[in-house]
């Protein structure tokens, strides 16, 4: 083994997960994913505390492999009963699957995981009397931040400390340990009326990493500057998407990149690396070894360690990412992107993508639009984005944008396009990467030709 | 699951700090799956989760704590977490006397898909496989899956309640892709309810994925939707998702109390038509959200929400009816023992009319027809919503003609309830869904007869 783990509690999951892998029996495969976590959540409502939860939870996801049959169990416990048992299911289940020859754990591939520890005690000894301080501050700072703010829906502080292992029969072994903490707010506006929510968050790897002000501003700001908003007439638009909603694109088209979507034909882009399939402004990578990223990681969901994968360069697509099972089909390795919890297989994922900076900010970008929409907030993103045929089209709250400044506020209207046109259409991309709290970092980008259906 | 000795003691202690209301949840839950893609049963899953919320109230304040630990030390320590979060000013020791009652459903599983063998379960999958497989070479992609869960709840409460309960749920789902010229196109039939493997008796498998088949061979010819504002007739058990999210949601007691819905201080008024009638019921048997108690151990009830267009009551859980000295609606749900419960609708449906659906088509010169919408999202506050066409196909001249592209629906709640200009004699249910709030998902059902509304906002491509 090439590693050490960070800590005492890893080196016991990891020695737990090995014990498993280890019953493995002749011919047959064993991986054992174990998790443990620890967190607590505030919720702060009306200048009290409206809950305090504290939980340590826990789990294993056992899969066996035999025959080329692939069969799984978990158990949201680590009780030696319950392992045993979910061990004797997975294998119960392994021959039902049909066989295929690329079914199989991962094996080593002597790829050396790139050191990171982002795991900072002070997120788990912190008191709870100051989580509890900054969710009342947090609610406070919304609450007092605008005359037409009549409520804050809630206000959160939330932690996580947890520590995961894998370890197979094939010599797999891996474990890493993460913890963070994040706060967030829905403040509720009226005027006369009219009512308008908004939202602001933040996140850090330690609690001084917070920045309340900015969230409380987030969502005061948010929720006061749509006043009035009403429909505006169907038309073509060009839209500006500040860093956490152009996010939102970069993590769609990641989605189309799996290689398992490839290989079942349900990706757009599933023949077209080595073609532009994007503006030429356009870079995107997968690179859970950038730091800067919240989702940043040493190992994979199968134990591989995690790598920079890049995905388009200059608008030319590269390639697909990979687990181990779609790897072998496809011909290529592992690219380390399995991800998945105790109570799934490992699939394959974006973990950490990254949009390359362009040039400029939010306000120089905004100053190039003569007529468009600025974005704030998305709906419908779950029922009106289609990603085998690429079909897009959400609801939209937001800005209008008139001779490069931002005007009058809109809603009640819809965008669409296709991911596959969106991204030919990029005209610009800023400079301002923001790391988000899902792990994506992202500029501000400006999209031209999208369908507006309004009045 | 947990002695009523053991439940008395950890009620006890969590009260000591001088809680003025606690809880033990305790759930026991299996989940079986099984997932056939791309031609190959790709493997059965079983899952198992076990274990018990506690939570203290104290004024407006609820400490709450989790374990998978139920032996009575780890049910202790997690009263004493939860106490300690909500420490009240009193103390001393409580009694806590638990009255034990029964839940019933009103109906009884006829076979536990625990007790099916698992191979029984795999050849469904084939089937529907094929089935979809052979309704023509366009469809390039078949995916099936199976699930089934048990899962046994007991709740037990300082007010000396005392209930446990059995739910098993069943579901099938055909998901394909069809290939053409231009491009790819998707198609879904999902069923679900909450009985056992005797689903199967109701449903033809082989049907299902021909429905599933024919929905994505059908979009292969379809044109971009339109947009802007027109009159959209949807289709019986095809759009109760409406009702869920454009007033569903601005009904439930807790969001209304935060000043979070457009629907508060409206009890008494005309929100919508006359003639609309809105329904939450938890009742309905074997619906895909039916409850025999909620997951605070309230039975369910079936709750008339808006009565011939007029707001007669929102739904409530224990905290809110417990503030405004009422009883709770039965609608504390919560997706499992490591969540708080909240205000959650079960099955919600909007009653039939007297209109027979062909001539609610037929006066309809220019529109859209939506057979069946995809999931949506509200924002309670304003009454705003979106959701997805995953079915629709142009109105001409009285007709359905031409098959569209998938494209979001956007609209007002409010809006939306006086919009409604006629109500179909055809009433049905639809699939089951997940309805997500606050990050915790449960499952709930929704139908509707089909029903026009003068104007909605149609978000296509096509100019």
């Amino acid at each position: 083994m090439s590693f050490e783990p960070p800590d005492q509690e890893s080196a016991d999951l990891l020695a737990l997960a090995q014990s498993v892998a280890a019953k493995a029996n002749a011919g047959e495969q064993v991986e054992a994913f174990v998790e443990r976590s620890s967190y607590t959540t505030v919720r702060a409502h009306g200048g009290e505390v409206e809950s305090f939860t504290s939980a340590v939870s826990a789990g294993i996801g056992i899969r066996v492999v035999s025959d080329h049959r692939q069969g799984f169990a978990w158990a949201g416990t680590l009780e030696a009963d319950a392992i045993a048992d979910a061990l004797a299911e997975a294998r119960d289940n392994a021959p039902f699957a049909e066989p295929d020859e690329w079914v199989g754990l991962a094996e080593p591939d002597g790829i050396v995981p790139v050191p990171f520890d982002a795991f900072d005690p002070s997120v788990a000894s912190m008191p709870a009397s100051q989580k509890i301080d900054l969710a009342l501050e947090l609610e406070r700072m919304v609450r007092d931040g605008d005359s037409r703010i009549t409520g804050v829906r809630v206000a959160t502080f939330s932690d996580s400390s947890s520590r995961f292992a894998v370890a197979t029969s094939t010599g797999i072994a891996g474990a890493g340990r993460g913890a963070w903490c994040s706060m967030s707010a829905l403040a509720l506006a009226e005027d006369g009326d009219e009512t308008y929510t908004g939202g602001g968050s933040t996140v850090g790897f330690r609690p001084e990493d917070l920045d309340l002000a900015e969230a409380a501003d987030d969502a005061v700001l948010r929720a006061t500057r749509l006043f009035g908003a009403k429909p505006v007439p169907s038309q073509r638009v060009t839209i500006i998407l500040e860093p956490r909603m152009a996010a939102t694109i970069a993590s769609l088209l990641g989605s189309t990149l799996t290689g398992e979507r490839v290989l079942k034909g349900r990706s757009p882009f599933g023949d077209r690396i080595g073609e532009a399939i994007a503006s030429p402004m356009l870079t995107l990578v997968d690179d859970p070894t950038d730091h800067r990223s919240y989702a940043a990681d040493m190992f994979d969901g199968e134990g591989l360690a995690c790598r920079r994968n890049q995905l388009v360069v200059d608008g030319v697509l590269q390639g697909f990412l990979y687990d181990s099972a779609s790897g072998r089909r496809a011909g290529r390795p592992s690219t380390g992107s399995a991800v998945r919890g105790v109570s799934s297989t490992p699939a394959v994922g974006c973990q950490a993508l990254a949009v390359a900076p362009g040039a400029g900010s939010f306000d120089s970008l905004l100053a190039d639009i003569d007529t468009g929409v600025y974005l704030q907030t998305m709906t419908g993103l779950h029922s009106g984005v289609n990603l085998v045929s690429g079909d897009i089209s959400v609801g939209i709250e937001g800005l209008m944008v008139r001779n490069g400044q931002l005007a009058e506020p809109v809603r009640e209207v819809t965008i669409a396009s296709t991911l596959q046109r969106m991204l030919l259409d990029i005209v610009a991309i800023g400079a301002d990467v923001e790391w988000l709290p899902g792990g994506t970092g992202c500029p501000t980008m400006v999209i031209a030709d999208l369908s507006l259906g309004g009045s | 699951m947990i002695e009523q000795l053991v439940l008395e003691e950890v009620l006890g202690v969590a009260m000591r700090t001088g809680g003025e209301f606690a809880e033990v949840f305790a759930e026991d839950r299996r989940n079986a799956s099984a997932v056939l893609d791309d031609g190959r049963v790709e493997e059965l899953t079983s899952g198992r989760d076990r274990g018990a919320g506690i939570r203290v109230v104290v004024g407006d304040t609820t400490g709450f704590a989790h374990t998978a630990d139920l032996t009575e030390a780890g049910l202790i320590a997690a009263a004493e977490a939860a106490a300690a979060a909500a420490r009240g000013g009193g103390g001393g020791t409580n009694i806590v006397a638990l009255d034990r009652r029964s839940a019933s459903r009103g109906y009884d599983i006829e076979t536990y898909p625990g007790d099916v063998p698992k191979a029984r379960k795999v050849e469904l999958l084939g089937r529907a496989n094929d089935a979809a497989r052979a309704v023509g070479g366009a469809i390039s992609q078949v995916s099936v899956s199976y699930g089934d869960n048990r899962r046994h709840i007991l709740v037990a409460n300082s007010d000396g309640l005392f209930v446990e309960d059995d739910t098993v749920r069943t579901f099938f789902a055909v998901s394909c892709v069809a290939t053409g010229d231009a491009g790819m196109q998707t198609g879904r039939e999902s069923v679900g309810h909450t009985i056992g493997f005797e689903m199967f008796d109701l449903y033809d498998v082989d049907q299902l994925a021909r429905n599933a088949a024919d929905r994505a061979l059908t979009k292969l010819a379809a044109r971009p939707a339109p947009s802007g504002q027109m009159p959209v007739v949807i289709g019986s058990g095809g759009g109760g998702v409406l009702f869920h999210e454009a007033c569903g949601h601005g009904l439930e007691a807790d969001l209304v109390a935060k000043g979070a819905s457009v629907f508060r201080g409206r009890v008494g008024q005309q929100v919508a038509s006359k003639g609309v009638t809105v329904v939450d019921d938890g009742t309905m048997e074997r619906e895909w959200g039916n409850i025999a108690v909620d997951d605070e151990g309230n039975p369910a009830q079936r709750n008339v929400l808006i009565e011939d267009g007029v707001l007669t009551d929102y739904m409530w859980d224990h905290l809110r009816a417990r503030k405004e000295g009422r009883r709770s609606s039965g609608n504390g749900r919560r997706q499992s023992y490591q969540n708080l419960p909240m205000v959650r609708m079960t099955n919600t449906y909007l009653l039939a009319g007297e209109e027979d659906p062909e001539s609610i088509i037929a006066s309809t010169p220019k529109g859209v027809y939506v057979k069946h919408l995809g999931g949506g999202q509200v924002n309670t506050a304003t009454g705003d919503f979106v959701f997805g066409m995953t079915e629709a196909y142009l109105l001409e001249d009285g007709k359905i003609t031409e098959p569209l592209r998938e494209g979001n629906l956007i609209g007002n709640g409010p809006e939306v309830l006086q919009r409604i200009d006629a109500l179909g004699n055809d009433f049905a249910m639809g699939p089951p869904g997940t309805c997500g709030k606050d990050g915790q998902g449960v499952p709930v059902g929704d139908g509707v007869p089909t029903l026009r509304v003068s104007s909605l906002t149609i978000g296509g491509t096509a100019a």
